[in-house]
């Protein structure tokens, strides 16, 4: 008994800690009361993580289109959890924002909530991960099919068309890591002499990915590179390769055009990075949400194109 | 040895040497001879040649020194964890202090300019910091050990995020990331020694100092040392210091085995440690546990993930497996300790 009272007042204080974290997020940014006559926009923009760098850029674009327009935007962070966002984009309803701009952690999960703002009669926007469902006025972004196709094609040129490589995974069941699985499986289709001999997943993570390309390296002398779903775990293989005394021998490519693997690109020991442009995302979500709240018309598809950052261009992004 | 005390009894278990309880009197057979972390020792070899028949890869020397760079920071903090455990308490902050001692080290050394060793200096004093408190927490305010560093975890996690803005940083000298990357003699991995000399020294803590031999005591039963006179307060807060100070000292391997400080570091690794300390043997109940058990117990996490790496195996199905062999391992050591209580 005295255990499961344990267990029950821990569960209770770590939800206590989520909810506190949740009302916290949006109250500091919200638009206050005095200044919200019926001319003012306010935008609504639930972001799904701040964890994460490639979130982070995405978030200065949004600031950065805020302050240029002087609108209010209150910004949610779903710390990478559909619930908290259901509850965050509820909490957008009772304020009354104008229009609400989505970063969805999960494409399904986020449909009721389009729902529930398509009732309340908000219009949608959908950055970088789209809505399953519900009535969607734009999407904007690249999708991780695309970014991952960019990806494998940028790498197997890098390595000749031909050898043996192995494939860094990201978070297991996440929908980036499906996608861009998804890429990398369509350009594979056109390379028959490229083998995978190994797909093994670091979450994503620098320290994980020099762990697992450490295992792969020892498994499989002759390698030719590590085809990796974001720029962490390439960074984490370089480590793993500089490590085994492989440098230039053994090439590996990232996604997401962090700042680290630029300098990494610079350096030569980045093929290259697939940059998705998160802080343009962020600021023509903005951008395109004022153009809906003055009434005006926007196209329905906006791709973001990705840029392939390697060393023929990597000055202009140092 | 007539009427053993159960700080004695307990520091028994302490240095390995039998089972709790003063059943050791009578027939002492072989396997009660044999210290305490023999079960999952013998796991770890059956791992290892099933592994080396499966993976012509694994029995290398590169190989075996790669596994024990990968376990170095997760067995550094598990010393610190054996502690707590023993204690009878719980330390969940250690992943999020691991990526805050990280965090102040990056952003003192890189952006403020700092000396790189002054900031691993204070980068240790807020680790250590952080421990301290959840022990006061613990003591002071009579929280629940779960419960006060839950909310260190929280707290250390976002201050960590907050001092970075959530972006990783690097660009460390060359000689701060020799701590882990550096390969004494070509061969052996700095931040190895750097863990084996500090399971050395847990080692002879547990073994020979009385607050060592103490902490048993207050693991198996807390009331009864503090009425025999042993300073509980005291030993609570210094046992969860250290295990912040250590968390520290992973933080700092770990921002030099990556040359990068990260938010993130760490994430999870209080289960690992928890999952390290109670396969080699280590009772939640408290009372219970070996620094050797505990060393096994990280050996056998660090195997088998580096062995389903070299297999091959998916992601999922290496889930499964971790799970399986943590709870097996338990069940193995649940089952002795039994047996050995009854005969």
């Amino acid at each position: 008994m005295k255990r499961l009272s344990v267990i029950t007042a821990a569960v209770v204080a770590a939800s206590a800690l989520a909810l506190s974290g949740c009302s916290e997020g949006p109250a500091s940014t919200e638009p206050t009361a005095a200044t919200g006559g019926d001319d003012t926009i306010t935008i609504g923009f639930s972001i799904s993580t701040l964890q994460n760098p490639f979130f982070v850029s995405m978030e200065e674009g949004i600031d950065e289109a805020a302050a240029a327009s002087g609108i209010e935007v209150t910004l949610a962070d779903a710390n990478d959890d559909p619930l908290k966002q259901a509850n965050d984009i509820l909490n957008f309803i009772s304020s009354g924002v104008d229009v609400a701009v989505l970063n969805p952690t999960d494409g399904d999960a986020i449909v009721s909530s389009v729902e529930a703002l398509n009732e309340a009669g908000i219009p949608v926007i959908t950055v970088d991960r789209r809505a399953e469902g519900g009535d969607v006025l734009a999407h904007i972004g690249t999708d991780n099919v695309t970014a991952g196709e960019a990806t494998a094609k940028a790498f197997f040129e890098a390595i000749g068309g031909k050898g043996k490589i192995a494939i860094l995974e990201g978070v297991p069941g996440a929908s980036s890591s499906i996608d861009r699985g998804t890429g990398f499986e369509n350009v594979l289709a056109d390379y028959p002499e490229i083998e995978v001999v190994a797909t093994q997943t670091a979450n994503y993570q620098r320290s994980e990915g020099l762990t697992v390309a450490q295992n792969i390296l020892q498994a499989t002398p002759d390698l030719a590179g590590f085809l990796s779903m974001n720029d962490e775990m390439a960074l984490g293989a370089i480590e793993a390769i500089r490590s085994a005394g492989k440098g230039g021998a053994v090439k590996v490519i990232g996604i997401d055009g962090g700042a680290d693997a630029v300098k990494a690109v610079e350096a030569g020991e980045l093929v290259a990075t697939i940059a998705q442009q998160s802080a343009l995302m962020g600021s023509m979500g903005i951008e395109q949400a004022i153009k809906v709240a003055k009434g005006e018309k926007i196209e329905k598809d906006q791709p973001v194109d990705v840029i392939v950052i390697d060393e023929s261009n990597v000055d202009e992004y140092l | 040895m007539t009427h053993p005390t159960p700080a004695a009894s307990a520091a028994q278990g302490a240095a390995g040497a039998a089972a709790p309880s003063g059943a050791a009197r009578q027939a002492p057979t072989l396997r009660r001879r044999l210290p305490a972390s023999t079960g999952p020792f013998v796991a770890l070899v059956l791992l290892c040649v099933v592994l080396s028949i499966m993976s012509p890869s694994f029995l290398s020397w590169t190989n075996i020194f790669n596994i024990g760079q990968q376990v170095a920071i997760l067995a550094v903090i598990a010393i610190g964890g054996t502690a707590v455990i023993v204690l009878g308490g719980i330390d969940l902050s250690v992943g999020a202090v691991l990526g805050l001692s990280g965090a102040v080290l990056g952003f003192l050394f890189v952006n403020t300019g700092l000396d790189i060793w002054a900031a691993c200096l204070v980068a240790l004093a807020v680790a250590a910091a952080a421990g301290a408190i959840n022990g006061i927490m613990i003591e002071y305010g009579r929280l629940p050990a779960f419960i006060a560093t839950l909310a260190m975890m929280s707290v250390a996690r976002g201050l960590a995020l907050v001092v970075l803005g959530g972006k990783p940083l690097s660009g460390y000298p060359d000689s701060f990331r020799n701590l882990s990357v550096h390969y004494v003699g070509g061969w052996v991995p700095m931040s190895l020694i750097i863990a084996v000399l500090l399971f050395l020294i847990a080692w002879a803590y547990f073994r020979w100092r009385p607050s060592g031999r103490a902490l048993f005591a207050m693991g198996a039963n807390y009331e009864v040392a503090r009425l025999s006179g042993l300073p509980v307060r005291r030993l609570t807060i210094g046992v969860y210091t250290v295990a912040g100070l250590l968390a520290g000292v992973g933080g700092i391997l770990m921002t030099a085995r990556l040359g990068s400080a990260q938010p993130t570091a760490g994430t999870g690794y209080e289960l690992d440690v928890i999952a390290a300390v109670v396969i080699g043997g280590a009772s939640l109940a408290g009372g219970y546990g070996s620094i050797a058990g505990t060393a096994v117990g990280v050996m056998i996490i660090g195997v088998l993930r580096n062995g389903l790496n070299l297999l091959n195996v998916s992601s999922f199905w290496q889930q499964v497996i971790i799970g399986v062999v943590i709870a097996t391992a338990v069940l193995v050591e649940n089952l002795r300790q039994r047996r050995a209580a009854r005969a």
